[in-house]
């Protein structure tokens, strides 16, 4: 008789509407590690899951945004709150992309999430505005999330790289479709775990992965979406990607270049680049 | 019924005024046979060899021969502009650039009854909108970006702002020395230089502005203006200029996104819109009245903001239709120089078309239209403000922007339903609310998605006030701290 244990492996599956389904076109792709050793046939998304995860972003977005600052920037927290718990996990996962130092990249990701969960009840009152108009009106200008904003993440930096995108998009009240790492999806696997156990309501984050040539068109295209990023958008995607992007005017944004361990590669501007400044009117008069 | 309310029903509603003409002057105004290309300071012919005329849409006389600039000229321009900012314009300091744009105001000040009067000639417009709107607005856009030009550590803290380096700037017609006002302020604050483009139909004022900065001294090259049509609309974007703002129609925004497409280029689009303008039965009927007509009818309708779907709360439909169909039967249409004129002329030919075949699509789809008596001058270009009702959400008319006096009137029952149907459209650049009650301003302003919000008010500016649109009415603002954004480089400090 053996004290070995037959170990229980996860099936690495697509998050779409708080719910974890594979493609439905039945399609996986291998996912090998530094080494070359299997570690996972992880969903390989096709167009319509695309589509399926955008129509649950949009239903879901309304609520998130209607959900207070305070509320939200709680549930921020509580992304990082969870990750803590889940630190090994990650940190081998990162191993495993061959990332330099594991540790380093979960602590990092961590605290993104803490400094971009204050922000949600600070954003307005630092970038928005009342404005002394030349006349008897009161004049206000506060920032709203644009929407549905489509995210391709970085290829390196799979877990860093990804929060730093993420979490400023959805903390003004978007919600999300994000296109995982294609090389090393299986840390965004496991950061849908647990925001679906954060208090983020289902579909405001939905991640895909896929190969990023054949999903980014459909991103770009889709004409429910009011926004992309393109950080993790290969050069020779981007000039197309960028044109289909005009057909319903989305925002296009890029992250900084900068690493992203470096404090500068936060901002304030990387939540202002999916808002929207709007601007009231009234008169004043007795 | 009292003695004196039969006779007050007994009145026409509306009693018919004779207004004797009261034109401005012109002489005031002198303009040149031919204009050049401001280029680095100095008018210069075109190396393109053309020129065209520009024309006063109320008379159809032509005002003056305006040079087209070709691609040839764009370079020389976006040249002239890259040469001022790398040697000397982005290294002035602030406080030196913030004296300029001072100068700039003062003298638009000084010279508002010039620029009003040139501004209704080439424009349409009427007298009173470019005097009292257009032109102290311009003026004041100069004065509130030149005190920014010195303070850009403060409105973009724990950042190093730089300048974008030049901008391609391509403006509209409707309100021709305010846009420009718009672009070049918070530009030349920021430390760009610009190449101007002014549209086709109304170059003038820009071309008068062009002279109010040669007699303020600005370093030649600093702002460049490059008068033509389309075509070099599209050699300002393909140059290598470092940001492109646009103003104008969405469809030619779209073809500006997609051309500069991955070029790394900055972009900011402030596009078409189709307002809505909602009135809830327990409004100040006759303050929503006049807030509707002044919603659709100001500038001939000419503006992206307009409030052209009016929602009516169906308790007080009745009531308001009956009071629009009063107000618009007292619009007095007709010569822009009148200073009683309240619609002026249409901007074009072409635009008078497009309106008269966007009406016409709402007679065949089947909704009312209502055209007070009104009698047009002869020569010239010009539309009877009108009104639709029974007007369905998929018209054309709900659907499409008219850019012209033309209202489409459609009711709702509750607060919610107002929201959705103003909601529905892929613009969203403004909107307007009418109710006495302050819990529901506030409750509609926070749902609907547009970019400016007028409740009990409309078609406000400032240049303290962030403009600009959400979805498909553009991306970036203009005016207040938020206007320079689109000319800064925000970079995290080490």
């Amino acid at each position: 008789m053996s004290d070995e244990r037959l170990d229980v492996r996860r099936t690495a599956k697509l998050f779409i509407g708080g719910a974890f389904p594979r493609s439905e076109s039945g399609r996986s792709m291998e996912v090998r590690g530094a080494g070359g050793a299997l570690l996972a046939h992880a969903a390989r998304a096709s167009r319509k899951d695309l589509r399926n995860a955008v129509r649950a972003a949009r239903a879901a977005q309304p609520g998130w945004a209607a959900a207070t600052a305070y509320n939200r920037g709680q549930v921020l927290y509580r992304v990082a709150e969870l990750m803590e718990g889940r630190r090994a996990q990650f940190e081998a996962e990162l191993a495993d992309s061959g990332a330099a130092d594991p540790p380093r990249g979960v602590s990092a990701a961590i605290d993104r999430w803490v400094w971009y969960a204050g922000w949600a009840d600070k954003l307005t009152q630092v970038l928005g505005s009342t404005n002394p108009v030349a006349g008897p009106y009161f004049n206000f200008s506060v920032l709203e999330p644009t929407g549905v904003v489509g995210i391709v993440a970085p290829p390196d930096q799979a877990l860093l790289g990804l929060v730093s995108r993420l979490a400023p998009a959805i903390v003004s009240g978007n919600a999300a479709v994000v296109l995982a790492s294609e090389q090393h999806p299986l840390p965004a696997v496991s950061l849908g775990e647990v925001l679906a156990t954060s208090d983020v309501p289902g579909g405001v984050v939905n991640i895909l992965t896929g190969r990023t040539a054949e999903l980014v068109p459909w991103l770009v295209g889709h004409m429910d979406v009011n926004g992309v990023d393109l950080t993790g958008c290969p050069a020779d995607l981007a000039a197309e990607a960028e044109a289909t992007a005009a057909e319903n005017v989305k925002r296009v944004h890029r992250g900084p270049a900068t690493d992203p361990f470096d404090a500068r590669a936060r901002s304030p501007y990387e939540i202002t680049a999916f808002t929207e400044t709007k601007t009231v009117w009234h008169p004043i008069g007795a | 019924m009292s003695e004196i309310e039969q006779a007050a029903a007994a009145q026409p509603v509306v009693p018919a005024w004779e207004y004797a003409p009261a034109p401005e002057a012109t002489d005031i105004v002198k303009l040149k046979d031919t204009y050049g290309l401001f280029i680095g300071g100095e008018f210069v012919e075109p190396k393109s060899g053309r020129t065209f005329p520009t024309i006063s849409p109320a008379t159809e006389e032509e005002l003056a021969n305006v040079a087209e600039a070709g691609a040839e000229d764009v370079a020389l321009a976006v040249e002239a502009a890259r040469s001022a900012h790398d040697h000397h314009w982005r290294d002035l300091p602030g406080a030196e650039r913030a004296k300029y744009l001072y100068r700039i105001a003062r003298q638009l000040q000084e010279r508002a009854r010039e620029f009003a009067v040139l501004e209704s000639m080439n424009g349409g417009k009427p007298i009173k909108e470019s005097r009292d709107v257009d032109i102290p607005l311009a003026a004041a856009h100069f004065f509130y970006y030149a005190g920014w030009a010195d303070k850009l550590e403060y409105a973009f803290p724990h950042v190093q702002a730089r300048p974008v380096g030049v901008a391609g700037q391509i403006i509209p017609w409707n309100f021709p020395l305010l846009m420009a006002a718009w672009k070049l302020a918070p530009a030349l604050a920021a430390g760009n230089t610009a190449v101007l483009k002014p549209a086709e139909t109304t170059p003038l004022t820009a071309l008068l502005l062009a002279e109010v900065i040669q007699d303020a001294d600005l370093p030649p090259g600093v702002v460049n203006i490059v008068t033509g049509a389309g075509e070099t609309g599209a050699a300002l974007v393909d140059a290598p200029v470092d940001k492109i703002a646009f103003t104008g129609s969405t469809e030619v925004g779209k073809a500006i996104q997609r051309a500069t497409a991955g070029t790394g280029r900055r972009l900011t689009l402030e596009l078409g819109g189709k307002a809505a303008n909602i009135v809830f039965e327990d409004a100040a009927v006759d303050q929503a009245v006049e807030g509707v007509i002044n919603g659709i009818f100001f500038n001939q309708g000419h503006v992206c903001c307009a409030g052209s779907r009016l929602l009516v709360q169906e308790p007080v439909y009745d009531e308001l239709l009956g009071k629009l169909k009063d107000r618009l039967g007292t619009l007095r249409v007709g010569d822009p120089l009148d200073k009683n004129t309240d619609v002026g002329a249409i901007n074009s030919r072409a635009q008078l078309e497009k309106i008269g075949e966007l009406v016409a699509s709402g007679v065949e789809e089947g909704a009312f239209m209502y055209q007070p008596p009104c009698e047009l001058p002869e020569r010239g270009f010009w539309f009877v403000p009108t009104l639709f009702t029974g007007v369905s959400q998929s018209h054309r008319i709900a659907r499409e922007e008219i850019f012209g006096p033309v209202l489409s009137i459609m009711t709702f029952r509750t607060p919610e339903e107002a929201v959705e149907k103003a909601n529905n459209t892929p613009y969203g650049l403004s909107a307007g609310v009418w109710t006495e009650k302050g819990s529901r301003i506030l409750w509609m302003a926070e749902r609907l998605r547009a970019g400016v919000v007028w409740a009990n008010t409309f078609n406000r500016f400032d240049p303290s006030s962030p403009f600009g649109g959400y979805k498909e009415s553009g991306f970036g603002r203009e005016g207040g701290r938020h206007g320079l954004e689109p000319y800064l480089q925000l970079e995290g400090r080490p």
